[in-house]
């Protein structure tokens, strides 16, 4: 596909993702994501690391791209800001990685065997262990709001509390999930 | 977990985001911080007894030298914290901020009586001085990491820097209201020492404090 084209596509995804149509927002995560897969898989060849540790990067890398789309100015080239992302989520991770391994017998290292070849590698995350991190409303809203897939007003009713207030729930647990994420590792 | 599970919670019931958010959190953040700099100064050493310097020329230097930098960093900041944008003419403006104010200082060094250099100077009180401008800067540099926080930084050493930038440069508009000394040396030496003082803490705390 041609450069130019894609960058047209995906920053039109992004816009209609921004205000709110979540179809775009889906297929832009689904684009990105295969791209951000290719990026972190060749950086990590580098350094003798395997899938499962690029698909924790792929993911750490869309969550930060969700919960800081605000920082996304329009105006802009739309491509450069995702790299920036994926730059700085891959650094951090090597910052992070060189602070753990010294503390690391070397007979720990992970094999590289496992699971090459698939394309549905999972990540060293759990879903279930993350949302265990969350306080408890905001477990209960994202629970209802984004894996139940209730509506807002629904899921102000199931978790009694307000419109308003299960809106900033969800973006301050969403945040918090990336922040565990994050941790993971650390 | 599956990407494509993530993908589904990011995408189910998607929410519209507000444009803009970012700048204006910044802008209020700044002024706040010169307000609460700016009460500092009354709280502490207190405003410069008399009044006619109030129109003297050189509290105007101060505050134009400091507003150069302030505006400046402002307009950096607004980049630094959106990936992948850099603002370089932003940096020449700093750079020549500084290259003005210090080379009229060495001219009004060089023109004036040499008996008087010393007092140019150090001024009376320039260790008041270095002591309040990073002091009132404290507050709005913690106010601008809150802020920067929520956005996106890239390059967290410049990022911090530039913080520091800013919040020592208010800091010193608020020590302008008290400052005692008119000279453009001291103004050079001491506000710019003092505020390039406080961008090199803030570069040096930027990595641990902006990480996200």
């Amino acid at each position: 596909m041609n450069v130019s084209t894609s960058e047209l596509e995906l920053r039109a995804l992004m816009i209609s993702g921004l205000d709110g149509d979540a179809a775009a927002h889906r297929t832009l995560l689904e684009n990105l994501s295969s791209r951000l897969r290719g990026y972190f898989t060749g950086q990590l060849n580098r350094i003798g690391r395997g899938p499962v540790e690029a698909e924790d990067l792929v993911q750490e890398a869309l969550m930060a791209i969700h919960t800081r789309r605000h920082t996304y100015d329009p105006a802009q080239l739309f491509t450069p800001w995702v790299y920036a992302i994926a730059r700085y989520k891959f650094v951090d991770y090597l910052r992070r990685e060189k602070a753990s391994m010294r503390n690391l017998p070397i007979e720990d290292t992970k094999e590289l065997a496992t699971s090459d070849s698939s394309s549905q590698v999972e990540s060293s995350l759990d879903l279930e262990r993350l949302m265990a991190g969350l306080t408890p409303k905001v477990r209960q809203a994202i629970q209802a709001v984004k894996l139940d897939g209730l509506s807002v007003t629904e899921a102000a009713a199931q978790c009694e509390m307000s419109e308003s207030n299960v809106k900033v729930t969800i973006h301050r647990g969403l945040k918090a999930m990336a922040r565990l994420i994050r941790e993971n590792r650390s | 977990m599956k990407t494509d599970q993530l993908i589904n919670l990011l995408s189910t019931n998607l929410e519209p985001v507000k444009r803009g958010e970012t700048k204006k959190t910044l802008i209020w953040t700044i002024l706040a911080g010169g307000l609460a700099a700016v009460c500092l100064m009354l709280a502490t050493v207190g405003l410069r007894p008399g009044g006619a310097w109030f129109l003297s020329g050189y509290l105007l230097l101060k505050l134009l030298f400091m507003l150069i930098l302030i505006c400046a960093g402002a307009a950096l900041l607004a980049k630094l914290v959106s990936p992948g944008q850099d603002g370089r003419k932003l940096y020449t403006v700093i750079l020549l901020a500084f290259l003005a104010i210090g080379s009229a200082g060495v001219c009004a060094l060089a023109l004036g009586p040499p008996a008087a250099r010393d007092q140019m100077m150090m001024g009376s009180q320039w260790a008041i001085c270095a002591l309040c401008i990073p002091l009132f800067a404290i507050v709005p540099f913690a106010g601008l990491i809150w802020a920067l926080r929520r956005g996106a930084p890239t390059n967290l050493r410049r990022t911090g820097a530039v913080a520091g930038l800013v919040a020592g440069a208010l800091g010193a508009v608020a020590y302008a209201f008290h400052c005692p000394d008119d000279s453009i040396p001291f103004i050079a030496l001491w506000y710019g020492g003092m505020v390039a003082l406080c961008a090199l803490l803030g570069a040096a705390l930027g990595p641990r404090l902006l990480r996200w």
